[in-house]
């Protein structure tokens, strides 16, 4: 599925936002990988949120998401080195 | 709503049996003995076994002594599925009390999140309710209420106070009555027979011909396989 990365606040962006990335990943997969893109230390904290309003547990699989909270195509996500939304 | 107020009672008084025993190779300075308590089905592991973690720490050297965690009969128990929950999926066919037993070492990194205070578990708790109320309602409810509701349900959950929590969390309930339901209803199916983590998937309260749906036709659609034919 398609999904589209967006920094928040003075978390770095990324040159390619946009993203194919598989149904069955999870976020915590997502995570990981946003990470190791910036060259984030992995004791670094990343939070990632759905519609501006809440944090996907990191269990939970970017396929679903993209069911329920995708539009047009494609899953915006937010990404954010603090917690941006409460 | 007043109609069903006996079963949110039931639901939100619902509680398991439950023995804790240390795992055996746990080095303690005396016997363990084994702990009991009443577990809330719709609370979390991690937030109502603080007495569970105090009475075996006392047998234990403070140095032998990490972030605790639960396991039954091998399946490490994630502290952020609601209580009720792990019980069903893993423990259905047990003889109560459910026995649980308690680890404070070799954390299962890949199995389970860290829970190092009850923040975390409050975050996972309003991120859930927030994720329904986006399914229910555009999340336009929860974002109307103030931080003093929010942090009423929460505690609500915390102290298991029925009256508390219900007086927010009936507004996260409601929808005005020409809808005759919510936008979609906000549901999880977890199975045992697979690894995927749960099914969801937006599904209306109501299906075109206007007819209401029921859970039945939710089973069908969304996950066939569950429904013996008859």
């Amino acid at each position: 599925v398609d999904v589209l990365l967006k920094a928040v606040g003075d978390t770095p962006i990324m040159r390619t936002k946009k993203w194919a990335v598989e149904r069955t990943r999870t976020i915590q997969g997502l995570v990981d990988f946003i990470k190791k893109f910036l060259k984030l230390m992995a004791s670094e904290q990343l939070f990632i949120y759905v519609n501006q309003s809440f944090a996907p547990s990191p269990d939970q699989e970017v396929g679903t998401l993209y069911e329920c909270f995708g539009s047009d195509g494609k899953l915006v996500l937010h990404y954010c080195k603090t917690q941006a939304w409460g | 709503m007043t109609d069903d107020k006996d079963v949110l009672r039931d639901v939100w008084f619902g509680r398991i049996p439950t023995c804790f025993t240390l795992y055996q190779d746990e080095i303690t300075e005396r016997e363990a003995e084994p702990y009991y308590l009443l577990l809330p089905r719709i609370s979390y592991l991690t937030l109502v076994t603080d007495k569970v973690k105090k009475h075996f720490q006392k047998v234990m050297r403070q140095e032998e002594v990490s972030e605790i965690w639960f396991e039954y009969e091998g399946t490490p128990l994630k502290w952020h599925y609601p209580i009720g929950l792990l019980f069903d999926l893993h423990a259905s066919n047990t003889a109560l009390p459910w026995s649980i037993t308690v680890h404070f070492k070799n954390f299962p990194e890949k199995d389970l999140l860290h829970c190092h205070s009850k923040d975390v578990i409050e975050a996972h708790f309003m991120a859930c309710i927030k994720e329904a109320d986006a399914l229910k309602h555009k999340s336009q409810v929860i974002n109307e209420m103030q931080k003093k509701d929010h942090k009423q349900l929460w505690m609500g959950l915390q102290n298991d106070k029925f009256e508390q929590f219900w007086a927010i969390n009936r507004k996260l309930m409601e929808y005005p009555p020409e809808d005759n339901g919510f936008r979609y209803i906000p549901f999880r199916i977890y199975q045992t027979t697979t690894e995927r983590p749960f099914i969801q998937k937006l599904f209306r309260p109501i299906a075109s011909g206007g007819q209401l749906h029921t859970l039945g036709d939710l089973l069908k659609d969304v996950c066939p396989s569950a429904i013996t034919p008859e």
